[in-house]
């Protein structure tokens, strides 16, 4: 249409060219940005897998050889195989205990209105930003006039507190979703409350649940801050690897952590999985 | 009638357990906190003084307030290093890759280091720019020095460096969610009526992405302000942060009135982003329309 008016065909054209060579650049420049900043953030870590199998107590270039030693002294490793039976223990029970927190939370946040809800959403969602040693010497303190001993509980409890968060805020997203005119259709045939709620609401909202509940076990696996103010005599997994880098650097955290990493791999494609499926029809 | 009064019973047993738990877990610690805050070190105990003694040292003493000030810098400078890093290529793999597919497997990439551990990846930058480090042996086998240099690690440098390796995944999901809801057909518009690509992305596409930046700010600011593993590793002398003070006053230094006195600081400054960042957000919303 252009081209019959102000503009004569080949000027359009011109522009157009002139856009799309420019737009070319563009491209072009952020894609090596992009490139540049996706390398960033994964060479250190093909730097940690490498050194895992380096037949050198430091880390220097060039290469030494191959190795699976570092991998054979962690497996003879009691203090640290004990440290990884606690954070398994720790993370089971603190995603527990956050889900079932974080659910029936999103629930009252999604569907009813209280007298102090905006207050109520601003105080549990707070972990999200708050620095966790805030939350660590908070419930230090507490813990302390109360007279409890720490342990691997208060721990589970410190966790569960700081990871309501994730949980809601993933669950709350796919209940923002949820048509409820399903429910309503479930009721209306009769169903009763608790049968709608297993047989309608919960399949539409389980993949949400079971990917967050998947990152909380994660989170909780890696937990530092809060724990480092929780924790009695027992330590968790990042709790010893933290004390023995005070010692100084051993081979050895590098085949633990290339462990982690490829672990924490396998969780976040199952959770990937979950978090996108839209797996029962009333999804949207 | 009775359905309503059953509906509420029924919500509140949904809320009586988040409700309980916040308040026990939450309110009530930083209710203590704040108490404590008041008190005072005397001896190997903690006594009620309920005076801003606390407060007041922070102020007055150059030591804390020195602190102070070296944490909002890096924080700051973490913020808008991950920013500038993470900007652009939430930009390019928004707008720049058609495939959807190619596009998430994109953006897993970016967030994917967000799993694993966060004391691995400060601990990996000791191991990399350490004097006995993979950098510096790097640079002397390759020629480029000729001995290795112990200025790469424990400055203020390689803590930015570090932090911001951490939180360019945090800043990144934010603002590349903020750029995917743009509608492209505004930014056509825009082209249509011949304005250039680079007018158009700062009177566009930019102002549309402020809630996105916003976000990853606010995370970005406060988790690197209240950071205490990274200082540890990589910081050095002159990189201690102000987690690392409240740290000390509930370990060594054993003066937890002071300790809850900062830490009540550091909450009251994350508060204060919080609030700041969701009043521009929602000032933000009402301009969209």
């Amino acid at each position: 249409m252009a081209s019959e008016g102000i503009f004569s065909t080949r000027e359009v054209a011109g522009v157009a060219l002139r856009r799309k060579r420019r737009s070319d650049a563009s491209t072009l420049a952020l894609g090596a940005v992009a490139v540049l900043v996706l390398s960033f953030l994964y060479l250190p870590v093909i730097v940690l897998i490498v050194f895992s199998f380096n037949d050198n107590s430091v880390m220097t270039l060039p290469l030494n050889g191959f190795t699976l030693d570092w991998y054979r002294k962690l497996f003879a490793n009691d203090e640290m195989l004990r440290a990884i039976r606690n954070s398994f223990y720790v993370a089971t029970f603190a995603t527990v205990l956050t889900t079932l927190i974080g659910v029936p939370a999103a629930f009252a946040l999604d569907r009813s209105d209280f007298p102090g809800k905006a207050i109520f959403r601003r105080i549990v969602l707070l972990p999200l930003t708050l620095p966790g040693i805030i939350t660590g010497i908070s419930m230090l303190q507490m813990f302390h006039l109360l007279g409890f001993n720490l342990s691997l509980q208060t721990v589970i409890m410190g966790h569960g507190t700081a990871l309501i968060a994730i949980v809601l805020t993933q669950v709350y997203a796919r209940l923002q979703r949820f048509n409820r005119r399903w429910e309503e259709a479930s009721s209306d045939l009769g169903g009763r409350p608790w049968q709608t709620f297993l047989l309608i609401t919960l399949p539409n909202i389980r993949s949400a649940l079971v990917g967050s509940a998947l990152l909380a076990f994660t989170l909780s696996f890696d937990e530092i801050p809060v724990t480092f103010f929780l924790t009695g005599r027992e330590n968790t997994l990042p709790m010893y690897i933290y004390s023995t880098l005070r010692r100084g650097f051993t081979p050895e955290i590098n085949a633990i952590a290339t462990i982690i990493v490829v672990a924490s791999l396998g969780v976040i494609l199952v959770s990937i999985r979950l978090l996108r499926n839209t797996d029962a029809p009333g999804g949207r | 009638m009775r359905l309503t009064a059953h509906r509420r019973l029924n919500s509140l047993a949904v809320l009586a357990l988040p409700l309980a738990w916040t308040l026990l877990f939450m309110i009530v610690p930083y209710a203590i906190m704040l108490a404590y805050s008041f008190f005072r070190k005397q001896g190997f105990t903690f006594v009620p003084d309920f005076n801003l003694a606390n407060y007041a040292l922070l102020i007055k003493d150059p030591q804390y307030r020195e602190v102070l000030q070296r944490t909002l810098k890096i924080a700051l400078t973490v913020s808008l290093s991950a920013m500038v890093l993470a900007y652009p290529l939430a930009y390019f793999i928004a707008f720049k890759i058609s495939s959807q597919r190619v596009r998430l497997f994109l953006y897993m990439m970016v967030i994917i280091p967000l799993w694993v551990s966060y004391l691995l990846r400060a601990y990996i930058w000791k191991t990399i720019l350490g004097s006995e480090g993979v950098l510096n042996s790097f640079l002397v086998w390759t020629g480029v020095i000729s001995e290795p240099t112990p200025l790469l690690l424990y400055n203020q440098f390689s803590m930015v460096l570090t932090l911001t390796y951490i939180f360019v995944p945090f800043m990144f999901m934010p603002i590349y969610t903020a750029l995917e809801k743009i509608p492209r057909s505004l930014i056509e518009a825009s082209w249509d009526l011949g304005v250039d690509p680079l007018r158009t992305f700062l009177k566009v596409t930019l102002p549309l992405s402020v809630p996105g930046l916003l976000a990853g700010f606010t995370f970005t600011f406060c988790l690197s302000f209240g950071d205490f593993i990274a200082p540890f590793l990589v910081g050095g002398p002159t990189g201690t942060l102000v987690a690392n003070v409240v740290q000390s006053q509930f370990g060594i230094a054993f003066n937890w009135p002071l300790g809850a006195a900062i830490s009540m600081v550091i909450l009251l400054i994350v508060i204060t982003i919080i609030s700041i960042s969701d009043r521009f957000e929602r000032a933000g919303r009402i301009d969209m329309g």
